[in-house]
């Protein structure tokens, strides 16, 4: 094998069990294989039907904002009382999700965890995508999105400064931070595998294209050695930075006096649970993508039944999440705190509460089953639930608690519009497009760090 | 030949023959050296006898200088240029500063430990002189070179090729400037 031969399809052993790489691949194949999904391989069409459907999307999310920019805001379902919606809702999901992304490529690597490898390169992708749509909807539900400058601190002729005391401003510092790190950590890890496609490349316009981004690397030892410590650091730098900045979201609620917001358990269980959302979206993305690239060697049942566990351990610090919140609004006595439980119980919106406690802590509970970890189209479907049921989560959240405060005069009920519901398909459709155009044209699995796992790339000690 | 001479370079096929002759090459007595792998090898660190701790210097003042700036932006904003008073909190609120002083910290530490990783390594470098030679496209791919410059004191073109050939190499090549 080590001379290149790939395995003949008829001898090709099986992965076994618990493998986090199917045997007989060699740095040649694995090259090969991994960088021709982007360079030469035929497009799948199952690639031009995701895409167009991406496409489709995004241009309903541009025709939703080009209506929301000439009407404004009113175009929302938002009103007295509930104040804060779809967007709020969308941005909080869309940033959750891009959580678990970080977590594999930043928390993993410091825990030296080898199967992250194959999917640590998607999931930041998956990261940075998700951050870039849930950057949209407080930016367009400023209202005047033309002025959003005005979030940023900088010299003015009206002589003002953002008020560096509200949850808002610390938003605007964690989530701007947060995609820049994101995308620095995602472009520098890529740098080795554009120099593969560069020099694999045939065609004039990849190789200038990959030639630009590589940047001129060349695999130098000296190089290698500062790259390792920078991929170090900043994995220990993006480890606190994706914990701070969904505990800086649950501050925009936490620091608000609602009944149902005013919670200390809300910046953990708000970081557990975006873990919880994004390992979910990476097991909806990691398990189509296998199958129509072919990927099963790379992305063995050993990832997926990991990501499994996750799911159900992040699951269960949620469902404590939900049993404490009823728990202090019980113990505080509290008449407003009681009624806010009561309400997401009992209220006109029950049914999203018990929506949400059946996706996020009954469901999940199918997951201690090796069995049920095992069956792929389970798998999924488990991860489409707990998708939806994190949304419900912020709805709750959101929505509910808005609706009735302290003052029944002042209760009102909140509907998405069309338009809500546009715009946030339109997310959708917006990250299936930059995922597909990803996938096609830059590498979507490490190759290197592929190459470090496979067993040839030990250095063997007696005889060195 | 044409140009003028880089140096050579000898191609392996795995790790552990490039680590053996980056020692050998080393024990030989030469200096300008370069070892190329598809992956990071940390046995080739340590053959190169590498101890290059700049960077994580550089990323903690990259932190440091991010802290203060952070801070130092809170606090001229909300105590010097724009005192507000919100809800009577204090000009100066250090908790509420800690938020936006921490995300400014990550950012530049980040951004020194990128640039100052690409910045030492010299990249980005549009030439350099080893993608002469037509099989070091292999080094992105399976292959491992050790390059051996001619600027190196010991150098000498016959016996430099002499002695590469002596550790076994797939093949060895003159790399020109």
């Amino acid at each position: 094998m080590a001379d290149g031969t790939p395995a003949p399809a008829a001898e090709k052993p099986a992965t076994p069990h618990g493998a986090i790489l199917r045997p007989g691949y060699s740095f040649t194949t694995l090259t090969d294989k991994l960088a021709s999904i982007a360079l030469s391989r035929r497009t799948p069409t199952v690639w031009f039907v995701g895409a167009a459907v991406g496409f489709a999307g995004t241009m309903m999310l541009l025709s939703t904002i080009t209506y929301l920019v000439f009407k404004g805001v009113g175009i929302f379902g938002v009103n007295v009382p509930v104040g804060w919606g779809f967007d709020i809702l969308n941005f909080v999901w869309w940033i959750g999700i891009g959580h678990a992304g970080t977590l594999i490529s930043a928390i993993l690597l410091l825990l030296r965890q080898p199967w992250r490898n194959s999917i640590n390169r998607f999931a930041e992708a998956m990261t940075i995508f998700a951050v870039s749509c849930a950057g949209l909807y407080p930016l367009l539900h400023t209202g005047r999105p033309w002025l959003d400058y005005w979030l940023v601190p900088y010299p003015n002729t009206m002589g003002m400064w953002p008020n560096f005391r509200s949850p808002l401003i610390w938003d605007v510092f964690a989530v701007s931070t947060y995609a820049t790190v994101s995308l620095l950590f995602w472009y520098v890890g890529m740098i080795p595998d554009l120099a593969t496609l560069r020099d694999r490349a045939k065609k004039l316009w990849a190789k200038i294209l990959y030639g630009a981004l590589a940047m001129g690397w060349r695999g130098s030892a000296r190089h290698w050695q500062r790259y390792e410590t920078a991929t170090l650091l900043l994995a220990g730098l993006a480890t606190p930075l994706v914990v701070s900045v969904h505990t800086v979201v649950s501050f925009d609620f936490a620091a608000g006096i609602i009944p149902g917001w005013h919670a200390t358990i809300f910046p953990p269980y708000f970081v557990a649970g975006a873990i919880y959302a994004g390992f979910a979206m990476v097991l909806t993305l990691a398990i189509p993508l296998r199958k129509i690239y072919g990927l099963e060697d790379f992305i063995t049942m050993k990832h997926l039944d990991n990501m499994a566990k996750i799911l159900l351990a992040t699951s269960l610090i949620v469902a404590y999440g939900y049993g404490v919140e009823a728990f202090m609004a019980y113990y505080s006595g509290n008449v407003y705190e009681r009624y806010m439980m009561w309400n997401r119980m009992n209220g006109p919106y029950h049914y999203m509460y018990w929506a949400l406690i059946f996706c996020n802590v009954i469901a999940p509970q199918a997951l201690w089953f090796r069995k049920f970890r095992r069956n792929i189209p389970a798998l999924f479907g488990m991860a489409m639930i707990v998708n939806v049921g994190m949304w419900l989560e912020r709805y709750v959240i959101i929505v509910v608690s808005l609706s009735r405060d302290f003052l029944p005069s002042s209760w009102g009920m909140y509907h998405g519009t069309r338009f809500d519901w546009s715009m946030f398909l339109g997310t959708i459709g917006l990250f299936i497009a930059l995922l597909f155009l990803f996938i096609r044209v830059l590498p979507m699995i490490s190759i290197f760090e592929m190459r470090a796992i496979l067993p040839e790339a030990k250095v063997r000690e007696e005889e060195a | 030949m044409s140009g003028p001479l880089y140096g050579l370079m000898a191609e392996f096929e795995d790790p552990t023959a490039l680590v053996e002759a980056t020692r050998r090459a080393r024990e030989e007595g030469f200096t300008k050296l370069d070892a190329y792998s598809p992956y990071p090898i940390e046995a080739l660190t340590e053959a190169l006898d590498i101890h290059d701790r700049k960077l994580p210097a550089v990323v903690l003042g990259g932190g440091v200088l991010g802290g203060i700036a952070g801070y130092a932006l809170c606090y001229w904003c909300s105590v010097i240029q724009y005192p507000l008073n919100v809800g009577g909190k204090p000009f100066h609120s250090v908790p509420a500063f800690i938020v936006p002083t921490f995300e400014t910290t990550i950012l530049f530490a980040a951004f020194a430990a990128v640039l100052g990783m690409l910045g030492l390594n010299g990249l980005p470098m549009p030439y350099h002189p080893v993608f002469n030679s037509p099989r070091f496209a292999l080094a992105s791919r399976d292959r491992f070179f050790l390059c051996i410059e001619a600027k190196d004191p010991k150098f000498d073109h016959d016996e430099t090729w002499a002695f590469l050939t002596k550790l076994s190499p797939r093949v060895v090549m003159d790399v020109e400037e």
